[in-house]
């Protein structure tokens, strides 16, 4: 049946019809969707780890027990699971396995763009690309065929645009993958220094056939068209194919580690320009270089952002499209926290304290914004937390009375929970804040560990925040409802004064969550004087025409925040 | 030929819903496509795009400036915003709803006066809907998406049942009827 599927929703149904039982990820734009099509799938086991590093493992696990299994995450995601890639790549499979990363070109929802070819290529791991939700079937059911050939995990690489767009698939029966036994193999399967040099050996052979594979399979092929060679891989195929058509010739690559040599030079020979299409880093490029194969990439094309058919066809014909455009400047409409969203109370409530904010991965990361600019940084899942106790211990004992970390519920169980370890542990000072809205909202709200429920909507054991923190060493901990502007604030300012590390929980739901409370909305009273306080708290509902506040009635959900802010009582319900 | 949709709004006003309708309707005919989509952070609130391309063979997933058949613009800011992305003789839907963006709330910047009127000025072909009324009337203010894509059919010119059909199939059986009703409000503008 032909079906029209967004591409993380393909990778789900090749995982599906490949027979794999064990799927454990962590969300993360633009990969989460993957995990989130195959829990809808009753025969595979799926989970939320808390992170991709144990995510990863538990993969490696499955696989080694002798089940097909996966773990999604986002490029980030990568860097923390690199520790077992690493060292997954000289064990190998028993039953195969397969790592899903979505790189995000052009951030549309990440803190950096970094390339994740480079971690395949350092681990020594295969990695396919495909172009299409097509392919991402097909390239996902492919990889457990590699993934057990050649005993190696397999990489599958996506990115934001090949993960979020939907185009058509044919879907296929679930063939159930046979059961491998599990044998005990100490050679093979503890890595330390003795093993570990063979199975070095074993990987660099690996490589080698791996290459062969990459030359003959066809899995990279040759489409012949005009004079000019394209080179590209994935998304930058499309672009490049709908920039020049039959005027350029293409290797198309399926697989982008490791990269054919004969099959460039071989291509290269038919063309009369060479030039590599990729965006981000220059892998393919250099590959091209270090062979002797002359060829054109980074002087046409930007390291930076996104590519497109216009800007192929700029840098290779020269050729640009016409357009109209609006007259005059106009304002541009960044992404905002939703009416009635919890970490706004919190955050109106560190604006009187005049501290600096430690900040992390999050919705709440919007905060760093106006009118609430909130932040003074943001460096990583859990670097609120382990970056304020380095910055409280350059600046002194004073400064842990003028600083905070905020870290959401699903990011502190992530990697903040080893941060106040190494506070408590080092006699360190710091507040940390955790913004417990009970849900994982930035990736489109998973549920996690800390919420009691698992992917499924099955109720679990929840981690008890209080208890964990007391149990490394916090023996300060209060918890206080956001919401609650004034008590917040001020619970706030008395766990900083204190001579010991504190952990406050905010704790309220996500304001799109079911269970969170909607009161009737807001209203302005006869008595606004169109003073613009309340316009601080930046709220999307709340604005001021003609000298007067309005509320949205359609937006405003009744949090309070904004009445807070008000100074002269203006703001109340409807009587 | 491809045929190019930019369906363009702001987080929240339910873009998604029209596109993958669209989608549905296109992949019916026969057409191949691709439905580009944003998910994740802009989503809060902020100003997002999806693409839709249907003809014979869809390679790129996005649509550039100077490219877009049609602009089908749920918010009027918005329709200044990705007008270039319009073809000199593609045509701009847009609704007369206006939302703030933050900056605007925070008094840092002004909305612009007159939208439509400097549209129109620029030559394009412009058809505003106050989309917003018209949704309140089918039954929900929610459903603005739903009567976009029904000024957005009339343009496309597949057959009223395609579109019901695809309706009938994507929303939730409770949404059925006001989101019919929704689409005939735009489809016989
Ligand atoms: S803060 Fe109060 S008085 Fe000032 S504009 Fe807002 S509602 Fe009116
Ligand atoms: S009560 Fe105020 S802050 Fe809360 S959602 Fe309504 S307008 Fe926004």
């Amino acid at each position: 049946m032909k079906e029209l599927m967004l591409g993380n929703q393909a990778v789900a149904r090749g995982l599906y019809e490949s027979g794999v039982r064990v799927v454990s990820s962590y969300p993360g734009t633009p990969s989460t969707e993957i995990t989130e099509y195959i829990s809808k799938y009753p025969d595979v086991y799926s989970e939320w780890a808390p992170n991709e590093k144990v995510a990863c493992e538990v993969a490696f696990g499955a696989a080694l027990g002798g089940a097909r299994s996966f773990c999604g995450m986002k490029h980030v995601g990568l860097n923390v699971a690199a520790d077992p890639v690493y060292t997954a790549s000289y064990i190998g499979v028993n039953a195969g396995m397969v790592i899903g990363v979505a790189d995000d070109p052009g951030m549309h929802s990440s803190q950096n763009e970094q390339d994740s070819r480079h971690h395949a290529i350092a681990s020594k791991v295969p990695m396919l690309e495909p172009c299409d939700s097509a392919e991402c079937k097909e390239y996902a059911m492919l990889a457990y065929e590699i993934s057990e050939k050649y005993d190696t995990p397999v990489m599958l690489r996506l990115s934001t645009r090949i993960s979020h767009s939907r185009s058509p698939v044919e879907t296929g029966e679930r063939v159930a993958a046979p059961e491998k036994p599990y044998v005990k193999n100490v050679g093979k399967n503890v890595m330390m220094p003795a093993m570990a040099k063979a199975r070095h050996v074993f990987v660099e052979q690996r490589t080698a056939q791996l290459r062969e594979y990459a030359e003959t399979s066809g899995i990279n092929r040759i489409i012949k068209g005009g004079k000019i060679g394209i080179i590209a891989a994935g998304t930058t195929f499309n672009y490049a194919y709908e920039a020049l058509g039959d005027k350029a010739s293409y290797l198309k690559l399926g697989m982008v580690n490791p990269l054919p040599v004969e099959l460039i030079k071989q291509f290269a020979a038919g063309v009369e320009r060479l030039i590599v299409c990729e965006e981000l880093d220059d892998i393919i490029e250099t590959h091209c270089l270090k062979h002797g194969i002359k060829c054109e990439g980074k002087a046409l094309f930007s390291f930076c952002g996104e590519y497109s058919q216009s800007i192929i066809r700029k840098a290779v014909l020269d050729e640009e499209n016409e357009y109209r455009t609006f007259p005059e400047q106009f304002p541009a409409r960044p992404p905002v926290l939703c009416p009635g969203c919890p970490h706004r109370g919190l955050f109106y409530a560190l604006k009187g304290l005049d501290v600096y904010v430690s900040g992390d991965i999050g919705c709440y990361t919007l905060a760093a914004q106006k009118p609430l600019d909130s932040l003074d940084s943001c460096l990583c899942m859990g670097g609120s937390v382990s970056g304020l106790h380095g910055f409280n211990t350059a600046r002194g004992a004073e400064q842990a009375k003028r600083s905070v970390a905020v870290i959401g519920d699903s990011t502190f169980i992530h990697s903040g929970i080893t941060g106040i370890i190494d506070i408590a542990y080092n006699k360190g000072l710091s507040t940390v804040i955790v913004l417990d809205n009970s849900i994982t909202g930035m990736t489109g709200h998973q549920n996690n560990p800390a919420n009691g429920f698992t992917i499924h909507g099955d109720p679990t054991v929840a981690v008890d925040l209080e208890a964990l923190a007391r149990a490394v060493g916090f023996s300060s901990v209060r918890v206080t409802d956001p919401y609650d502007v004034e008590t917040t604030r001020k619970v706030i300012a008395e766990e900083l004064q204190k001579e010991e590390p504190s952990l406050v929980i905010a704790r309220r739901p996500c304001a799109l969550l079911k269970t969170a409370v909607r009161k009737k909305p807001l209203v302005i009273k006869e008595n606004c004087v169109g003073c613009r306080s309340c316009l601080k708290v930046g709220c999307p509902a709340i604005s001021v025409e003609n000298k007067r506040a309005v509320i949205d009635k359609n937006q405003c959900i009744g949090c309070g925040i904004c009445a807070f802010a008000c100074r002269v009582g203006a703001i109340g319900e409807d009587e | 030929m491809t045929y190019n949709i930019l369906i363009a709004g702001v987080g929240g006003q339910g873009t998604l819903l029209a596109s993958k309708l669209m989608g549905v309707v296109f992949m019916n005919k026969g057409y191949d496509l691709k439905v580009s989509e944003v998910h994740g952070m802009s989503q809060r609130g902020g100003s997002v795009v999806t693409y839709v391309r249907f003809g014979d063979k869809v390679a790129s997933t996005v649509i550039e400036k100077g490219e877009a058949d049609m602009v089908l613009s749920f918010e009027l800011l918005e329709s200044a915003r990705w007008l270039p992305y319009l073809k000199k003789d593609g045509v701009l839907i847009s609704n007369t709803q206006k939302i703030n963006p933050m900056p605007v709330i925070a008094g840092q910047a002004q909305y612009p006066e007159d939208i439509a009127e400097k549209l129109r000025a620029t030559g394009v072909r412009l058809h505003t809907v106050d989309a917003l009324s018209l949704a309140e009337k089918a039954g929900s203010a929610k459903s603005v998406n739903v009567v976009l894509l029904g000024v957005a059919a009339k343009y496309l010119g597949m057959e009223r049942e395609a579109w019901e059909n695809a309706i009938r199939s994507t929303v939730p059986p409770k949404t059925v009827e006001i989101n019919l009703a929704a689409f005939n409000a735009g489809y016989t503008l």
